[in-house]
């Protein structure tokens, strides 16, 4: 079990001051200037050695991704922008970061900005988290009142400001590219790539895109060393991870603690268990919505790191555990999230916004029973048409719940198709021709 | 994405505005917006303005909607074509482009909130208000229903959220008291309503109790 010195996080709950009083006095600020003095290539060399993978769901190595920002000005500023638009179902971390440690953000935006030349950094909130960006604003009031941030920041040296930007509820925005273009006030419709946002991002600019988390770890890394990260975790999945904890489990709750924990012992540890008992199991996303869900004989021994859970054709995602015992109706529970990304669809490209709203209607007769045998691979194919074929990963984000759903519970879905036809009769509408072809058409 | 004009029955009977100008309360926030951009490019002001259009119009009609005339305002005061504002206005979901109810229900009913009984929190608030379907409000003119996707407060499933602010574990009776209060006009305290410390584990945290943190000197 993490101990609590090793936590980075240690206002998680808000149990303490989130102001700039409260923040100095659990350590953050503290020899700000120095770890800039070590210059960027140190920085960026510290971040690399740290093993730290970006907490937003791709697990990039982070200190490579700030490598990629040019080394000397073409003229164009460059730009860090920092994603707070978390929206992946059963997520909140980045929302206890901002509302009860803005700090760390803050105090990491102005180091990692000094690592990849930007003198600007813009955080895009979610709308919805009005008074996360209430608290967030404060903080960064403060921040400017005190000459942490503005001209010669934190005594630096270096010039940076800061800026609170709200997002008006839209899932796709969390996508990078799409960020940058609802943040350029448009539509938020991804770009394609390349260009990759470091040559081209925000104005045209050499733009990063990181985390809250991500952002928010950065300064407890410089200050402890990489040596203290990397020890924490497992090879390649280094490190402390905010996961949380939602869904059929006795005390749903965010935690920090070190990325390879059992998941069961993450689950009884934190979480007082699942509802029922562990026998009680069926399945757990273990990643937010978009990673395949697992049976309970996969979380029984799975351990909770990028590469545990890939191996299990899974992903850590964000770390977000929606846990679900033998009481829910699992065709259900992943219909919903159908109807989630068909609903989030921007309708750019046409697998995922045709797919993702025929995929909706499916799984909706799925959960009724009312479908034919061979409709479920049907639907597998056609997930399989919409992964990899859009310009954004949300296409893929929409396919693999359902895969998911497929690869472990093919029993149940044949179950309950053939319970329809028993008690029902034929799921075909009996009627004319045009009426036998609705179904298909739904 | 959500077009409110094209769902639902909300303001069938309503009627645009003919005109809308900023006030003095949204001018001078406008101006603290724009200062964020660089020269050139206040295009990104365009959710932003769209904000304070529609927190205007709470403050002078008690409904938080945007309508034509405010998007044509935003427009005019970015420099921009019409078009371009009404179709980011269209394809956000916070941007109300039709009158809501005082109180703005938002009902997140995606998988995590669903299983811990979203569809209670629903079936409260339709018993309450009387309202039957989404984007509809109540007759009384208070309440309105919206379903949205998840408020990424995931680990205080079910959240109802209040125009700003979201209610926390959630059931039944709570909705039910909740709707009440806001009835009688009072705005309970947001978050848990089960008394949980934010989103800690109930009965208290069981990490970060080992640690004292002195004032900085």
């Amino acid at each position: 079990m993490l101990s609590d010195q090793d936590r980075i996080f240690t206002n998680l709950y808000g149990q303490h001051d989130f102001r700039l009083a409260g923040a100095r006095a659990r350590g953050d600020w503290d020899g700000t200037a120095a770890i800039i003095a070590r210059g960027r290539e140190a920085i960026i060399d510290e971040m690399k050695a740290s093993g730290l993978r970006g907490r937003g769901g791709a697990g990039f190595p982070t200190g490579m991704k700030w490598s990629f920002m040019p080394k000397v000005s073409d003229g164009r500023p460059a730009y860090l922008v920092i994603n707070a638009d978390e929206s992946e179902p059963g997520t909140c971390k980045d929302r206890d970061i901002m509302r009860h440690d803005p700090h760390k953000l803050i105090e990491g935006s102005l180091i990692a900005a000094f690592a990849m030349g930007a003198h600007a950094a813009y955080i895009y909130i979610r709308g919805e988290y009005y008074n996360e960006a209430v608290n967030l604003q404060l903080a960064i009031d403060e921040a400017y009142d005190a000459g942490l941030v503005g001209v010669n920041a934190a005594g630096s040296g270096w010039d940076f400001e800061i800026y609170l930007h709200r997002g008006a509820g839209a899932y796709i925005c969390g996508e990078e590219t799409a960020l940058l273009e609802s943040l350029e006030g448009k539509k938020g419709m991804p770009r394609m790539k390349p260009p990759f946002p470091a040559a081209v991002g925000l104005y045209g600019c050499p733009t990063t895109v990181n985390n809250v988390e991500t952002i928010a770890v950065a300064p407890a890394i410089l200050r402890r060393g990489a040596s203290w990260f990397s020890a924490l975790g497992r090879p390649k999945n280094s490190g402390t991870k905010v996961f949380c904890i939602s869904g059929h489990v006795n005390k749903p709750c965010n935690v920090e603690e070190e990325l390879g924990i059992p998941l069961r012992e993450l689950i009884d540890t934190y979480a007082g268990g699942v509802r029922g008992g562990w026998d009680n199991l069926l399945a757990i996303i273990p990643g937010g919505s978009s990673v395949p869900l697992l049976p309970k004989s996969i979380c029984d021994t799975v351990l909770m790191d990028f590469d545990s859970l890939r191996d299990v054709k899974s992903g850590l995602g964000t770390a977000a555990v929606i846990v679900m015992d033998k009481s829910t109706d699992v065709i259900r529970a992943i219909a919903r999230l159908s109807q989630f990304y068909k609903h989030e669809s921007c309708g750019q490209c046409t697998p995922c916004r045709e797919g993702t709203g025929w995929m909706m209607r499916v799984m909706q007769r799925m959960v009724q029973g009312r479908a034919e045998m061979d409709e479920i691979d049907t639907l597998e194919q056609v997930s399989k048409q919409i992964e990899g074929h859009t310009i954004c990963a949300l296409g893929d984000a929409a396919a693999w719940p359902v895969q998911g759903l497929i690869r472990h519970f093919r029993p149940e879905m044949e179950a309950r198709i053939a319970e329809y036809r028993r008690s029902r009769g034929s799921p075909q509408p009996a009627l004319a021709v045009n009426d036998a072809l609705r179904m298909a058409a739904e | 994405m959500v077009d409110n004009i094209a769902n639902g029955s909300a303001g069938k009977d309503f009627v645009q505005p003919t005109h809308f100008a900023f006030d003095d309360e949204s001018n001078s926030e406008i101006e603290k917006v724009l200062a964020k951009y660089p020269p050139g490019k206040q295009a990104s002001g365009s959710l932003p303005l769209l904000f304070i259009a529609q927190g205007q119009m709470r403050r002078q009609t008690g409904s938080a909607w945007i309508p034509r005339v405010a998007m044509d305002a935003v427009a005019h005061r970015l420099g921009m074509p019409p078009i371009r504002i009404y179709e980011v206005a269209t394809f956000y979901l916070m941007f109300n482009t039709t009158p809501v109810g005082r109180y703005h229900l938002q009902l997140c009913t995606t998988t995590p909130c669903w299983l811990r009984g979203s569809d209670d929190v629903v079936a409260a608030c339709r018993k309450f208000t009387g309202i039957e379907g989404w984007h509809e409000t109540s007759a009384d003119g208070l309440f309105t229903m919206t379903e949205v996707e998840c408020l990424g407060a995931c680990v205080n499933a079910p959240i109802l959220q209040v125009n700003d602010d979201f209610y926390e574990d959630m059931d039944a009776a709570r909705t039910e008291e909740l709707l009440a209060a806001l009835k009688r006009g009072e705005v309970p305290k947001p978050g848990s309503m089960i008394g949980r410390m934010t989103s800690a584990p109930e009965g208290g945290p069981t990490t970060l109790t080992t640690l004292n943190f002195l004032p900085a000197e």
